[in-house]
């Protein structure tokens, strides 16, 4: 018997999502575009970065410096001054990002073997891009400094340093950036189309509807709960298709791992957004509820920066926040293979958000019928 | 020509023309299709027809706040086309729902639109106190508009709409949600204003309301099929309303006998009796067809029976879903449904207290009574919406808190607003309903086929709900409420807004359901379906305060000056009565 | 204009801008968004979101302890960017770096003291996890800079010469690269952003959704009026969010304010034109919390974060995402406001980024007065 009433009611959940064309629209479109847009446009590389050089030696060597800057791919202009004030200026109104400024006496001390010097000025306003502009051009006056006759000479105990990337052998951006993404938009798609389907019941007076239904109040939350989730595991796998076949990302461990966490995971965000909807009575306070989450939850979800980079006594914080789990899973089975204990030991405290928020929002619900 | 007629011959000029209105939303049928005529002053003019019938979008195109898609609108003089701001200068506008804000005290929505209507400073303090003591909110005016009353904020956005006086107020829909003393007062205040001079513009469902205008424009589906004093349609009936009376045992059955006999137009239960409109030269073959011992009294027409004769006569008396329904056994006279000594608390507010009834199989039973009187409250503990802080309350021998869905099946329940689920189409609605209520396999495809079939849902089977006309919809809940045959029914205000024909259409289901067994608990405020109860409980401030047949409550305050009250009459007084007790104790 | 008649129209403004604030007051949503949203952002990216590299934590093998080796992982050991844990096989760490309990793996190989000794180029191999590019960069520049510090240290113990070419590099206005002084200014975009169009946009809906917008429009106020007594109470509540969240970036955050009051209110009011003109159209076209919500979020809130050079860098970003930038107010708004905190006034910046504010701005209020012009429906 209860499994017609569950059937009908699953039914009518995905028709009342998805009939409606504006509604297919909000749901469908925007987390696509999110997924293209964001991943192409998060990204910490730093390309395209204008630089001002005031070169101020006659030699051989600022020339040499010069163009080895000019034919670096990450700077897009390289702009030329004379005067020190240009170059402030240039700074300080934002036009380039770094100056480079050769004394005139450099190409003479480099050929006397003399230690020569040069000066980089950067814009610590942008400290991130600054930071990373500061390591390419050091790394280019190095290798200018390496052909020099006191470089040839130097040290021989100079030392080199071979880096080898795991995983990601170029640090391509957008293979950090696209498995990050699936776990945030499942969140977010999760989360408001829950967070509205009780509030929304409500303000139509359907809610009252359900109530005197012979369907008993566990049987209207998996009701609830289970289109959401289908919905997010359609988004998923489209954004697991795109990011193999349009991105590029090796998907190297178990896609089975992947899909049994990401049901525990979206059980969890699900069972929040219920949470957020049994607590709140009109459309507005849930819409506004599941913001005030998903705000603070991007944010200590290890996404944009390492948890453990947070302070000590904000990383307990994270530990209710289902996306912080996941986007480990995500990220570990896309390009490190993590193995399945590992996967588990990520998946349990989902499904404990899960149980928890559920059976808080079972509670809150039939609380609300006194 | 009567006396009102002749009255509004020496009113002031035309205050509104309008010629040959059209206004269409996208490539539905016009909301408004040629609409001609004139508005005067110091009259009340109807706005009437059900909802859906173009009555907001024609007081929108007089505010000028909407443009016509052809045609002229003159309102005190001005094009709405050339010169809105002109018009918005001399008119009071009353929207649906009032148009106050709800976060904000009284005094400071009245202070808001003073100021927005360039009401000057020095005025304010006798114009402010001349209000309130009209709308009696003196007492309130600190208080956030959000926590008045629906009467209370209904005499607010009056108040509002007079601030400077206008020399027309358009007031749409006022009567709606609000109880019928507060209805009573509000037209009791607009017809002081009417002796100023200044026309009123008033819009309504209720045919009762329009009665009492000096004149009425009858809308239906856009278009004007009446215009002039009320008298002039009822007219149309003279002589061809009576009662029937003197009926013994169960009436329903004889309604709808009568209404299948060839010369009778219409037919309504109002309490003991039945209201019948015979065809024009009808003889009444009543007597001989249904009985010798009933008698045929003529009755005072009413609007209503003009414009259901106008319309060309109601639906008959024959329920095909009644048919196809089993009678349920008789199970020796247990009351189906019981309410023992209900109570709700809120804090220390007491919703409803003490309520106590019974109900028998077969029997319609009423919950009426004012806004926040604390019958929502019962109702809901009933269906098992509500938790009672103490008492019980049965359906069909189950507390519907603790029992299981097997209990929950045995009723069907419909609320006031048709609460479907507006993005599924009809027949997706009609599959939920069965699988919630555990139809399956062959036995969910016959009965959605049926009722389908009854309520001729094919044309329409893909529509999205919210799409449907009122009257379809209506069906459609009707449809979902009873797809499972249900023992007990409980509808919430089932027909407020709809036309007095989609009206007649659902309680003919609803009587052929009774006859079958069904028990109906039924909540309103509005009269027409209370005379439809057999028995009511008016609900006054949580109390009980009368409990009997619709006749007996209307006895006890039948008086000298008043012989024959109408249910309205009963309510109120009964009400005010209460009033007075609780005063003097 | 008679005098009476521009009494009235002051009259009627402020009659709007009065019932627009007590609504504001009483609604505890508005205060939500307008003061603890912004705390919490505020706080988060004060306190919590570091761009900042702390110390990672990462594996040490030194294949062939020696004093020579055992000297350079005492270098990285010593380091304050690193959390070293201690093996003698690359592999032990090989399972760690996989479940990232490191994030980088340092390997001194066997033949290192030898060849260092020898002088035929010695080498040391620094594994990195490549799955975080960020992270990864940063265990390189630092293993880098350690290995570079060590050797000059050994190399001056050994009278070396210095590098044949010293660079000196200094970050102006955020010498110490602290990634505080940025975000939180940058976030005061944010709020703004959410105050100006997702508020405004929620609270104009729900005046169409409850029929007030109606009642109001009936009235002799003109279109005009009825636009500014809208926006004018969000401008001012969105300059208040702006000072208290000035006030916790300066005095709680310790972020440095090297322009001028000035300059940092005529910035905010011209971000809050486009903001505002967002708000209102998003709201005149949908009529509904719910559309008008995700709208705000979809055109605003998230663009603001992603596409404004508040976490990532836009030169960096594809062409045509470059183009879509330009017409995101906060992007202008947030390299203004870490200028005025950390640079000081620059003016012809800042004139140039309130033009394209204002202008952007225009275009807003140019649509939404178009769609709210005194017509319902």
């Amino acid at each position: 018997m209860w499994w017609i009433r569950l059937k009908a009611l699953i039914i009518k959940e995905l028709l009342a999502i998805l009939r409606d064309p504006k509604s297919r629209l909000i749901l469908i479109g925007p987390p696509i575009i999110q997924l293209v847009v964001f991943s192409y446009a998060a990204t910490l590389e730093v390309k395209n970065v204008d630089i001002m050089v005031l070169n101020r030696d006659a030699g051989s060597w600022g020339q040499e410096l010069t163009e080895q800057i000019a034919g670096a791919p990450t700077f897009r202009s390289i702009t030329h001054t004379e005067d020190p004030a240009t170059a402030r200026e240039a700074i300080d109104r934002q036009r380039v990002i770094a100056a480079v400024q050769i004394g005139p006496s450099f190409s003479r001390d480099v050929e006397a073997g003399r230690p020569a010097e040069i000066q980089i000025i950067l814009d610590g306003r942008r400290s991130n891009a600054s930071q990373i502009v500061a390591g390419y051009l050091n790394q280019i006056v190095a290798s200018v400094a390496a052909d020099t006759s006191a470089g040839k000479q130097a040290s021989p105990a100079e030392i080199s340093v071979v880096a080898r990337n795991w995983f990601n052998p170029n640090l391509i951006f957008q293979w950090f950036m696209v498995p990050n993404l699936i776990a945030s938009i499942a969140l977010l798609i999760g989360l408001i189309v829950t967070a509205l389907s009780i509030a929304r019941e409500r303000e139509l007076g359907t809610f009252d509807q359900l109530m005197v239904s012979p369907l008993r109040t566990h049987e209207i939350l998996i009701g609830k709960l289970t289109p959401p989730m289908m919905i997010g595991m359609f988004h998923m796998t489209i954004y697991i298709l795109a990011a193999v076949f349009l991105f590029g990302v090796p998907l190297r461990g178990s896609l089975l791992l992947l899909y049994g966490s990401a049901i525990v995971y979206l059980a969890a965000v699900v069972g929040l957004g219920l949470f957020i909807s049994a607590l709140s009575m009109t459309q507005q306070q849930a819409i506004l509820g599941a913001f005030l989450f998903m705000v603070p939850a991007m944010l200590l979800s290890g996404f944009a920066t390492p948890i453990e980079n947070m302070p000590g006594w904000l990383q307990p914080v994270t530990l209710v926040n289902p996306l912080r789990y996941f986007l480990v899973i995500v990220k570990g089975v896309f390009l490190r293979d993590i193995p399945a204990s590992e996967v588990l030991a990520n998946t349990i405290p989902l499904a404990l958000i899960a149980i928890v928020t559920l059976t808080a929002a079972s509670w809150l619900f039939r609380r609300r019928l006194e | 020509m009567s006396a009102r007629a002749a009255k509004a011959e020496h009113a002031a000029a035309d205050f509104v023309r309008l010629t040959d209105v059209i206004k269409r939303f996208g490539s539905a049928p016009p909301a408004l299709d040629g609409i001609e005529g004139r508005i005067r002053g110091g009259e009340i003019t109807g706005l009437v027809g059900p909802d859906g019938a173009g009555k907001t979008t024609l007081i929108r195109l007089m505010t000028g706040l909407m443009l016509p898609d052809s045609g002229t609108i003159e309102v005190l003089g001005f094009d709405t086309r050339q010169n809105p701001t002109a018009i918005q200068a001399a008119i009071g506008y009353m929207p649906q729902r009032f148009g106050l804000y709800e976060d904000l005290s009284v005094q400071e929505n009245l202070d808001l639109y003073a100021d927005l209507r360039g009401l000057p400073k020095a005025e304010r303090p006798a114009v402010y106190d001349e209000l309130l003591t009209f709308t009696d909110l003196k007492r309130f005016t600190g208080r956030l508009a959000g926590k008045l009353s629906g009467g209370m904020k209904q005499k607010l956005g009056l108040a509002c709409a007079l601030l400077k006086k206008p020399r027309l107020l358009l007031l749409d829909e006022p009567g709606v949600g609000v109880d019928p003393i507060s209805r009573r007062d509000l037209w009791k205040m607009v017809e002081d204003l009417t002796r100023e001079g200044i026309g009123v513009v008033w819009s309504t469902a209720y045919l009762d309301e329009a009665e009492m205008c000096d004149n009425v424009f009858l809308l239906n589906q856009g278009k004007l099929l009446f215009t002039g004093p009320p008298a002039g349609l009822t007219s149309r009936v003279d002589d061809r309303v009576f009662k029937l009376t003197g009926l013994t045992g169960r009436r329903r059955p004889i309604l709808a006998k009568t209404l299948e006999l060839s010369g009778v137009i219409d037919g309504v239960i109002q309490g003991e009796a039945i209201r019948l409109v015979l065809a024009p030269g009808a003889k009444s073959p009543v007597e001989t067809e249904i009985g010798s011992k009933l008698r045929l009294v003529p009755a005072t027409p009413r609007f209503e029976d003009a414009f259901v004769d106008m319309l060309g006569g109601g639906p008959g008396g024959w329920s095909k879903l009644a048919d196809a329904t089993t009678k349920l056994p008789s199970d020796g006279g247990r009351p189906v449904i019981v309410a023992h000594g209900l109570t709700k608390r809120f804090g220390d507010f007491t919703a409803a207290d003490d309520i106590t009834f019974e109900i028998p199989r077969g029997e319609i039973f009423g919950l009426l009574g004012p806004n926040g009187a604390g019958k929502s409250t019962t109702f809901k503990m009933l269906c098992g919406l509500l938790k009672p802080t103490e008492g019980e309350g049965r359906v069909a021998g189950f507390d519907l808190r603790r029992d299981t869905a097997e209990a929950r099946n045995r009723l069907g329940y419909m609320a006031q607003k048709f609460s479907l689920y507006g993005d599924l189409s009809i027949a997706q609605n009609l599959a939920f309903f069965a699988g919630v209520y555990g139809l399956n396999g062959r036995r969910k495809r016959e009965r959605i086929a049926l009722m389908t079939e009854i309520f001729e849902f094919a044309p329409h089977a893909d529509m999205s709900a919210k799409d449907l006309p009122l009257g379809l919809k209506q069906r459609l809940a009707l449809a979902c409420a009873v797809m499972h045959e249900p023992e007990a029914l409980f509808l919430d205000e089932p027909t407020s807004g709809v036309d007095p024909i989609m009206r007649r259409e659902f309680w003919t289901h609803i009587n052929g359901l009774v006859e079958k067994g069904v028990t109906v608990l039924v909540t309103t405020h509005f009269m027409e379906e209370a005379e439809y109860c057999d028995r009511i409980s008016l609900i006054y401030r949580g109390r009980s305060i009368a409990l009997g047949s619709p006749d007996e409550l209307k006895a006890r305050v039948a008086s000298k000056d008043n012989p024959d009250p109408t249910m309205e009459d009963a309510f109120i007084t009964l009400v005010q009565e209460s009033e007075a007790e609780a005063v003097t104790a | 204009m008679s005098d009476s008649r521009r009494l009235d129209r002051v009259r009627r403004l402020a009659a709007l801008v009065r019932k627009e604030t007590y609504q504001v007051i009483r609604d505890p949503s508005s205060i939500l968004i307008a003061f603890v949203l912004p705390l919490i952002l505020l706080f988060l990216f004060g306190y919590g979101v570091s761009l900042d590299a702390t110390r990672t934590r990462i594996g040490l093998v030194v294949e062939d302890p020696t004093p020579v080796t055992r000297d350079l992982a005492a270098s990285f050991q010593a380091s304050r960017y690193f959390e070293v844990v201690n093996g003698n096989d690359r592999r032990e760490f090989e399972e760690d770096l996989i479940t990232s309990r490191v994030r980088g793996i340092v390997v001194i190989p066997a033949t290192f003291a030898a060849d260092y000794a020898a002088g035929t180029s010695p080498a040391i191999q620094v594994i990195v996890d490549g799955s975080d590019p960020n992270t990864a960069s940063f265990v390189q520049n630092y293993a880098r800079g350690v290995v570079a510090n060590w050797a000059a240290l050994r190399g001056a113990d050994a009278a070396a010469r210095p590098p044949a070419i010293s660079v000196e590099q200094r970050f102006w206005f955020n010498p110490q690269l602290t990634s505080r002084f940025f975000l939180v200014p940058g976030s005061i975009a944010i709020v703004m952003t959410l105050v100006g169009t997702l508020l405004t946009s929620l609270v104009v809906a729900r005046e169409w959704e409850r029929g007030t917008m109606e009642a109001i429009m009936a009235t002799p106020v003109t279109a005009a009026e009825l636009l500014i007594g809208k926006i004018l109470p969000y401008f001012i509540l969105g300059l208040a969010s702006m000072t208290l969240c000035m006030l916790l970036a300066i005095f709680l955050f310790g972020v440095p304010f090297r322009g001028s009051i000035l300059a940092l209110y005529a910035l905010s009011a011209s971000f809050l034109v486009p903001a505002l003109g967002q708000g209102l159209l998003i709201s005149a076209a949908t009529k509904n919390q719910f559309l008008a919500s995700q709208l705000a979020l979809l055109s605003a809130f998230l663009p603001a974060f992603l596409l404004s050079g508040f976490l990532f860098e836009i030169n960096s970003m594809p062409t045509v995402i470059q183009w879509i930038t330009t017409v995101v107010p906060a992007r202008y708004f947030i390299s203004s406001l870490q200028t005025v905190f950390l640079a000081g006034d620059i003016w012809p910046l800042f004139l140039q980024a309130i033009a394209v504010m204002l202008l952007i701005g225009a275009v807003f209020f140019a649509l939404a007065a178009r769609s709210t012009r005194k017509r319902i429906g």
